[in-house]
């Protein structure tokens, strides 16, 4: 009780963050929407989804999915801060729940997700996406797009306290744009190179944005394979598999952290 | 019940011995000021006590407690203030306050009540409701020391508190160090200015190379470089030093003079009245105790970084 009680603390402090200094989620919607455009409308008309069906439909899942992957790099970026300034041992060396400051962060961090995808899906809607299944399928994809979400909160999480080295972030940063590309969330594997395609099936982002489309009534672009048939379970079995990873190892870097 | 005992602290990262046996008792109700070099393990002394850092090998026991074994009792009894200010930009000083209330378990209004009493104490009732962004170095550092006693606890640490400030700013930081002591809590500060020590700290541990070199009151270790000096500056410092029966510096020009059992006062006297016996001119006479610098570089020569 107690420790759900701080995480909510830490929670308010980074929704007050939000209030006094919009410009940081607002930037980072804003880059969202752009991708959307850029992709939607400049690369678009170029692209074929294989087994038919539109391309701003099949990419619009993908966005999401894409955003969600990408907020490992907001993650960090608070954890990363906080530990340079001594905040965080500030917290370790009071009497709170070592899981507390973590779970804030990672409820603070799903919020802002849930807003970003929120403006997302509506600015989709108004330049022509289309929900084509049910309401239960709709929230279920949502609710899938922020499971994803909520497993790479850790990875976040324990990169930010692990690599502290100046330009780890910059890394970070870089290194998610080859991660989003080799998958299906921009373009369908079967229209890349064999080996290529089955390296962008096996992306974990891949079953979300997968299981999205056919829970939204979207085109999938996938015409055989185990995401063919049982994507939900698969987009529901990847984060679980990389938080009961990186969850224990971002509570174990924050008890050692300076040891 | 002492605030804190340390016996045969020892911590290793790698092949560097960052603590090497360290013994330390800091008596309730003092500031203890830990100096030392860069490197010389302070903060990692600091960062153990404070539960931060597993230690190999030792016993510390904080306001009773094993810091081993129980952490989250330490936890309660200290404060600790870390080298980098660790304050929430964003927020403002207040909301800084509160936040920590309130993950100390305070109600909101306690927190808040709490927070007022601290700023007004620590001199930041104006700037309560500012950014933190927009403080001066010297309020950061008040802030910092405030957000660290929300609990009242009893051993406050203070790691290199006044790194980096300007002269004004670290009047400020001591100021707050003295009534920190004055309201009932114990202080272990480190340091590597030795005027600081000087200044704050009832006992003062020079530390290097992960050990306790030396350690008592700032007289005390100034007794130990022995007594005061007379020194004199002349155009003709040879005649001087003839006069004297000392020998001249040859780098600096100096004459010096030690002084004998009875005193600087009297070698000041008798230096004058040498010289006017011999009609020299000088331009300066000069009676002086060593400085905790020359105890500190003194102490510190030869350990290896």
């Amino acid at each position: 009780m107690n420790t759900l009680h701080q995480s909510w603390v830490m929670t308010q402090r980074d929704l007050k963050h939000w209030q006094r200094e919009p410009w940081t989620p607002i930037f980072g919607i804003a880059f969202s929407v752009m991708l959307l455009l850029v992709f939607g409308f400049l690369f678009g008309g170029a692209i074929e989804v294989p087994g038919g069906g539109d391309y701003l439909d099949y990419l619009l899942p993908g966005m999401f999915a894409m955003t969600m992957l990408f907020g490992v790099e907001t993650t960090m970026a608070a954890v990363t801060q906080d530990t340079k300034r001594g905040i965080t041992d500030r917290f370790r060396s009071m009497p709170i729940h070592s899981v507390a400051v973590p779970l804030g962060r990672a409820a603070a961090d799903l919020t802002n997700s849930a807003v970003q995808l929120a403006v997302l899906m509506v600015g989709g809607l108004v330049v022509g996406w289309s929900i084509d299944g049910s309401v239960a399928g709709a929230a279920l994809a949502v609710g899938l797009l922020l499971w994803l979400r909520f497993a790479v909160l850790w990875i976040g999480i324990y990169l930010g306290l692990v690599l502290r080295g100046e330009g780890a972030l910059m890394a970070v940063q870089v290194l998610v744009w080859p991660l989003a590309f080799t998958s299906n969330l921009l373009v369908a594997p079967e229209t890349m190179p064999d080996w290529l395609g089955a390296l962008a099936q096996l992306n974990p982002v891949s079953a979300t944005a997968a299981a999205a489309r056919d829970l939204f009534g979207n085109p999938t672009g996938i015409t055989d394979g185990l995401l063919a048939d049982h994507a939900v379970l698969v987009a529901l079995a990847w984060p679980a598999v990389l938080t009961a990873v990186f969850l224990p190892l971002a509570a174990r870097a924050y008890r050692n952290l300076s040891r | 019940m002492d605030p804190l005992i340390a016996h045969g602290v020892h911590k290793r990262y790698g092949d560097t011995r960052a603590l090497d046996g360290l013994d330390l008792e800091v008596a309730a109700g003092t500031v203890h000021a830990l100096l030392g070099p860069n490197g010389a393990g302070k903060s990692t002394a600091v960062h153990t006590f404070a539960t931060l850092t597993r230690y190999d090998a030792g016993e510390v026991r904080v306001a009773g407690h094993d810091v081993r074994r129980a952490g989250a009792a330490v936890r309660r009894a200290i404060g600790l203030v870390g080298q980098s200010t660790a304050l929430d930009e964003v927020l403002h000083g207040r909301e800084n306050l509160t936040l920590l209330g309130r993950l100390h378990s305070l109600s909101a209004r306690e927190a808040g009540a709490r927070a007022d009493e601290l700023l007004a104490s620590y001199g930041l009732e104006d700037a309560g409701r500012r950014k933190v962004s927009t403080y001066s170095g010297g309020m950061r550092r008040r802030l910092d020391i405030a957000a660290s006693l929300i609990r009242r606890p009893s051993l406050l640490f203070l790691d290199e508190p006044t790194t980096g400030l300007d002269p004004r700013g670290r009047n400020e930081v001591w100021a707050a160090v003295r009534q920190v002591v004055a309201e009932g809590t114990t202080v272990l500060l480190t340091t590597q200015y030795l005027d600081e020590a000087d200044q704050l700290a009832d006992r003062i541990t020079v530390m290097g190379a992960g050990r306790v070199i030396a350690e008592g009151t700032s007289t005390e270790l100034k007794d130990r470089l022995g007594g005061d000096r007379v020194i004199v500056t002349a155009t003709d410092a040879d005649a001087v030093a003839t006069a004297l029966g000392a020998a001249a510096d040859p780098e600096t020009g100096q004459v010096v003079v030690e002084a004998g059992p009875d005193g600087g006062t009297a070698a000041l006297l008798r230096v004058v009245r040498a010289l006017d016996a011999a009609g020299l001119e000088v331009d300066d006479v000069l009676l002086r105790r060593p400085t905790l610098d020359e105890v500190f570089l003194h102490l510190t020569e030869g350990i290896g970084r």
